[in-house]
């Protein structure tokens, strides 16, 4: 009714077509130059993927590893916040209480006896990560995970930890990775301290 | 009876064995050609899309024709239950043989017109009615695409048959209406003699005097050969596969192959239809006595080969540049372009030929057409435009009465 509410639709022309643009003619040779010119241009976009591998981002999330601390154990003190926070129950732990006679371990209450991921069941999302209070379990940029059979894709503690030890050897650390300040749990025990440090300390506390 | 049969071989063995020579060379050098076309295009289509192509099997991916070669010999013979086992059978050789066939009277090299014996660039030299025999038979191979949509006895494939069809019957007026021109020209419908009638100069070439000829010929070969931009015969999108949608294997391959010779054969034609054929600037012509020798025969051979490879190289550029045509535009492009057109181009000629006119009025025959179907055009959309409009004024009162 009002004028403007008819001005908003606007009709588009059909262009006129010149004598030239009806033979197709200027089409078809524009077309062809485009053709030409990447031909010639010798740029692929194509990536020759088994000897150039991709850049994968730091943040990409792909096969867990098990992180070890600086004295080569595993970080891991069998809290079960990463399996209980894992939406695909691909995460399972058996804990056990450290050896307290072994010096090695004296810090340490519990430690995981066995640790498995179902890499097949695994969504990656990357929920385990973010649950860990002592950045044991992180998410590698590691993309080409194969197997020939579903038993082989169930990484144990060793293989978990052997993932580790390479992604460290090759520099791929993923950018989540908070080295140095870690959560409370993990720090070693000032001596003569005992029982769980009192909240509120620490980064994650 | 033997004996006899043997004492003709050996009496007639001077005219035989070029003729089989000829024949061996084009048996062995085509379905090479081939394979070796498919691997051309799939690098210069990868090319054109910014992509490398294939380059695993051998250098630079050499290897990778006979590669699918070789897989696709050793592929399991696969027969549908419901097609019709002979005529299944029978149609990609049908389509296969008449392809090659066409290739009898085409030279693929020098050919002197004064021919008297020995190994010649063709394999029945000196025919008079080369091109005529060459676009009949080369037309038969509808009958192997036709053949075989029926035998597959479904319905896609039923499709893509009866659209090539419908294709080669439109495509074949305007390519033989364009090729009258260039044969008025030459006088003569011996290949031979059509391109010993350019090979004076470059100016020769019927290229310069026969730019819509060409345009129309080439376009309608492009169709006749069932590729893209008319390529609806085995459109993917609409029709799976079209025609071949149940054929595998070897068969598959016998069709794909007849589809690459059809396009070696264009290729030629064009090459010595309107580019000279192996005629050039500094070559001079096999029917000369200088021209004769070996030497002179192979450069020719090379020049032949060099334009044929471009145009080639062309076909396969404007399956990249082009989109597929609808059915519709199809044969309107046909019907209501080409064939209009070829005509009057062809009486443009007749009339400078018939009344000794300069041979330069030739290329007026080629614009002329153009321009007049341009104004037809025009005149026609704006008189379209106008009932249209005078109907949308009609209906618009009308609509106000009824209120």
């Amino acid at each position: 009714m009002s004028n403007k509410k008819t001005k908003t639709v606007k009709w588009g022309e059909e262009p006129k077509l010149g004598m030239l643009d009806a033979l197709y003619l200027p089409a078809i040779v524009s077309g062809l130059a485009t053709a030409v010119r990447h031909a010639v241009s010798g740029k692929p976009t194509t990536r020759q993927y088994p000897e150039v591998e991709p850049e994968i981002p730091p943040n990409y999330r792909g096969v867990h590893r098990l992180n070890r601390d600086e004295q080569g154990r595993v970080k891991c003190v069998a809290c079960y916040m990463c399996q209980t926070a894992c939406p695909a129950n691909c995460i399972e732990i058996i804990a056990a209480p450290a050896p307290k006679d072994d010096p090695h371990w004296k810090d340490r209450d519990k430690y995981p006896a066995t640790f498995t991921i179902d890499e097949l069941r695994c969504i990656y999302c990357g929920m385990c990560e973010e649950a860990c209070p002592v950045d044991a379990i992180e998410l590698t940029s590691v993309y080409d995970l194969t197997g020939l059979t579903r038993k082989e894709m169930v990484f144990d503690k060793e293989k978990l930890l052997s993932v580790f030890d390479e992604t460290v050897k090759t520099g791929k650390d993923p950018v989540r990775t908070n080295r140095g300040t870690l959560g409370p749990a993990s720090e070693e025990a000032p001596t003569g301290r005992q029982g769980p440090p009192p909240p509120g300390r620490g980064k994650h506390g | 009876m033997l004996k006899t049969l043997i004492n003709e071989l050996v009496e007639k063995w001077p005219e035989l064995w070029p003729i089989l020579a000829a024949i061996a060379v084009i048996l062995a050098v085509v379905p090479f050609l081939g394979l070796y076309m498919t691997f051309i295009e799939r690098k210069l289509a990868a090319y054109v899309q910014d992509r490398v192509g294939p380059n695993r099997v051998g250098p630079f991916g050499l290897l990778q024709a006979v590669a699918d070669g070789l897989k696709i010999f050793l592929k399991e013979q696969i027969i549908p239950d419901h097609v019709y086992t002979v005529l299944y059978f029978l149609a990609p050789t049908l389509s296969l043989m008449t392809a090659m066939f066409a290739l009898v009277v085409m030279p693929f090299g020098p050919v002197p017109t004064n021919y008297t014996g020995g190994f010649r660039f063709i394999v029945a030299p000196g025919i008079d009615i080369g091109i005529l025999m060459m676009i009949a038979i080369s037309s038969l191979s509808a009958y192997g695409i036709i053949v075989g949509g029926w035998a597959s006895n479904n319905k896609y494939s039923m499709y893509g048959a009866i659209r090539s069809c419908a294709q080669f019957i439109s495509y074949e007026i305007p390519l033989g209406l364009s090729i009258i021109g260039v044969i008025a020209v030459a006088g003569s419908l011996n290949i031979e003699h059509i391109v010993d009638a350019q090979s004076k100069s470059i100016w020769d070439w019927n290229i310069f005097w026969q730019p819509l000829a060409l345009l129309i010929f080439f376009t309608s070969a492009l169709a006749e050969t069932n590729r893209l931009p008319f390529d609806l015969p085995e459109c993917e999108q609409e029709l799976v596969g079209g025609f071949h949608t149940e054929y595998s294997g070897i068969k598959f391959v016998l069709f794909f192959l007849a589809e690459y010779t059809h396009i070696v054969t264009v290729s030629f034609l064009t090459a010595l239809l309107f580019f000279g054929g192996w005629s050039c600037p500094g070559i001079p012509s096999p029917s000369t006595p200088e021209g004769a020798s070996l030497t002179y025969m192979l450069l020719g051979l090379l020049v032949l080969v060099l334009k044929v490879s471009c145009v080639v190289a062309l076909i396969m550029l404007l399956r990249w540049a082009l989109p597929r045509f609808r059915f519709d535009q199809l044969m309107g492009l046909a019907w209501k372009g080409l064939i209009p057109l070829a005509l009057v181009n062809l009486i443009g000629v007749a009339i400078v030929l018939s009344l000794d006119l300069p041979k330069h009025l030739l290329v007026v025959t080629a614009v002329l057409p153009v321009i007049a179907a341009y104004y037809s055009a025009t005149q026609f959309n704006a008189s379209m435009a106008k009932l249209n409009s005078e109907r949308s004024v009609l209906s618009k009162s009308r609509a106000m009465s009824y209120e």
